[in-house]
């Protein structure tokens, strides 16, 4: 078998592997839905009412914030995915298990492979969940089918770019603990981009900031698709910088795995 | 030089050297361990043990030095290597969330079984560490010896010809630990080269065909369990005398024994054979002096290890 087939069943043994570990260990997938499902209903029942009015809309209040809101909560939920992938990698790379890999004639890069598919499965579903109870509480997406698959491309590609940075994260971490405490400013940046409240409201620093941050792009582009508003160049810089976090990331994570375990 | 002679060399290692920043660990190295054999590395914690396993099993890289690994060279061919060889690790390394069974599967799969074989071998190997019972349990809920015999069955799922044993009975009780013996006995007989390290003296003794005893860094001795035995004074027989007259006869009589006085005994110098000690009784039934009692020292590996490690400077011969 050819080095490249080496590589694919490798990384498909690999992610089998790590699907086990989520049907055994669900607290994980648990802990990633449980945040942006508790900021949901804690922006649109709490803060939703007086957030949604500032916004101008015409129906007012609570039912336009719901749409609003929701693409930012899609958004934290890829955060909070990207930070268990944190956690994963370097809890594994503390155990034996990972020297024992690498002592095995296998493709070296599918222990992460097989990390960032796990973690991309786990987001989707993640995701899906997550739409699923904003809809419950009044979201309603105004998409095409076609804007739909489109909206999943998007999500796709920045879990994608945000996993192999938190694998990257991960690994440079010593300790469990401070994997799970470096991606950390991940779960911040929809906060501080056009997740919550529109970037106009926001004192001239923060604004510049929240401007030229990944995630506002990122979050206009999603809120286009799903509720039709206006998109712009948003949708070429969100895939620049998807593109250019997901090569770091790659580039880093695998830097990292293959230098010297002890040191 | 690293000529093949005529038993195959499974590990050959010139000059090997690694530091971690200013500590160095292994400061040249050389070693040749033949096919078939099981050899032990022993040394005290610290000495460079497990950093020794790391490179030799591709896991870190050395610093300098040329290693054949396997009949691969491991700076060039470290895949090659991989192939060949299985590592057990001194921290165990299994998949905690995972079964028994699918932890042996998973090392099937990694090493491109088909479903079928990696089944059958997955379930001779849990029949042959006395693993079946528990098989479908996760294993987390293992104990530390079945834990042991887990890893060792996944070492062995890739039928490697070389096998890396660090430190593999440290932790256990003393049935776990002859469990474990026993285990690297039978793979020695199906002719699998054993690279064992361990602090344990006993072990080394019990398992070895060739030792190294490694300390601070570098080989200080290297031989059979026998010819090492027989590099270091420490035979000799011991008499207890009840009366100090009887001493002072006693010592008088046989000469080149040293004594002490306020103990009563008196140390013969001898290498414990039947016949230097029918010589030593001779003579004292010749004076017709009284021994209280008598004990014969034969020396173990703990005075070669004592001997030979108690002297830092390494450029020191044993004494004679």
């Amino acid at each position: 078998m050819s080095t490249l087939s080496h590589a694919v069943t490798d990384s498909a043994t690999m992610l089998r592997r790590n699907l086990r570990h989520m049907q055994r260990y669900p607290s994980m997938t648990l802990l990633i839905l449980g945040m942006p499902v508790i900021f949901l209903l804690l922006f649109v029942y709490v803060f939703g009412g007086t957030l949604g009015t500032g916004l101008g809309g015409v129906a007012g209040g609570r039912a336009v914030y719901v749409n609003y809101v929701t693409p930012g909560i899609i958004l934290l939920t890829v955060a909070a995915a990207a930070q268990a992938t944190a956690i994963s990698v370097a809890m594994d790379t503390t155990e034996g298990i990972v020297a024992r890999f690498r002592t095995m004639a296998i493709s070296r890069a599918s222990v992460l492979t097989g990390h960032v598919l796990g973690s991309m499965i786990q987001s989707m579903l993640g995701v899906a969940v997550v739409i699923g109870i904003a809809a419950l509480v009044g979201f309603r997406p105004t998409a095409s089918l076609a804007a739909w698959i489109a909206a999943v491309g998007v999500l796709a590609m920045m879990s994608f770019a945000l996993i192999w940075l938190s694998a990257a994260l991960g690994l440079v971490s010593k300790s469990v603990e401070t994997a799970s405490n470096l991606p950390m400013f991940l779960l911040l940046l929809p906060f501080l981009g056009s997740g919550f409240v529109p970037t106009d409201s926001m004192p001239a620093g923060v604004r510049w900031f929240a401007e030229y941050q990944p995630f506002t792009p990122i979050t206009e582009t999603l809120r286009g698709l799903l509720l039709g508003t206006p998109i712009g160049s948003n949708a070429i810089i969100a895939v620049a910088w998807c593109g250019g976090i997901a090569l770091v990331g790659y580039l880093w994570a695998t830097k990292l795995f293959n230098r010297d375990p002890v040191r | 030089m690293t000529t093949m002679t005529a038993t195959r060399t499974a590990i050959s290692v010139t000059g090997l050297r690694k530091s971690f920043g200013d500590n160095v660990v292994l400061d040249g190295i050389d070693l040749n361990v033949a096919e078939g054999a099981i050899f032990s590395l022993l040394g005290p914690n610290g000495a460079g043990k497990t950093t020794m396993v790391h490179i030799l099993s591709t896991l870190i890289t050395a610093d300098g030095g040329e290693m054949w690994v396997a009949g691969h060279d491991l700076a060039n061919d470290p895949d090659a290597v991989r192939a060949a060889i299985g590592v057990t690790g001194q921290f165990s390394a299994v998949d905690n969330l995972l079964t028994g069974q699918e932890n042996l599967l998973l090392m099937a799969d990694l090493h491109h079984l088909r479903r079928d074989e990696g089944r059958r071998r997955a379930a001779s190997l849990l029949d042959r560490f006395d693993l079946a019972d528990v098989a479908k349990k996760p294993a987390a809920t293992y104990s530390g010896g079945m834990r042991r015999r887990l890893d060792l069955a996944m070492t062995l799922v890739g039928d490697p010809r070389l096998i890396f044993l660090d430190e593999p009975t440290t932790g256990l009780d003393p049935r776990g630990r002859r469990a474990v013996w026993q285990i690297i006995r039978g793979l020695a007989a199906d002719g699998i080269t054993i690279f064992l390290t361990t602090q344990y003296l006993d072990e080394a003794d019990q398992l070895a065909d060739l030792i190294a005893v490694l300390d601070n860094g570098r080989i200080v001795a290297e031989g059979s369990p026998e010819s090492l035995k027989h590099r270091i004074p420490g035979g000799h027989i011991r008499l207890q005398f009840a009366d100090p007259r009887d001493l002072e006869s006693a010592a008088h009589a046989l000469g080149t024994a040293s004594r002490d006085d306020e103990a009563l005994t008196l140390q013969v110098p001898g290498d414990g054979s039947l016949r230097s000690l029918r010589t030593l009784l001779d003579r004292l039934d010749h004076t017709a002096i009284e021994a209280g009692s008598l004990s014969i020292h034969t020396p173990d590996l703990d005075d070669v290890f004592f001997a030979l490690t108690g002297h830092p400077s390494t450029e020191k011969e044993p004494q004679r």
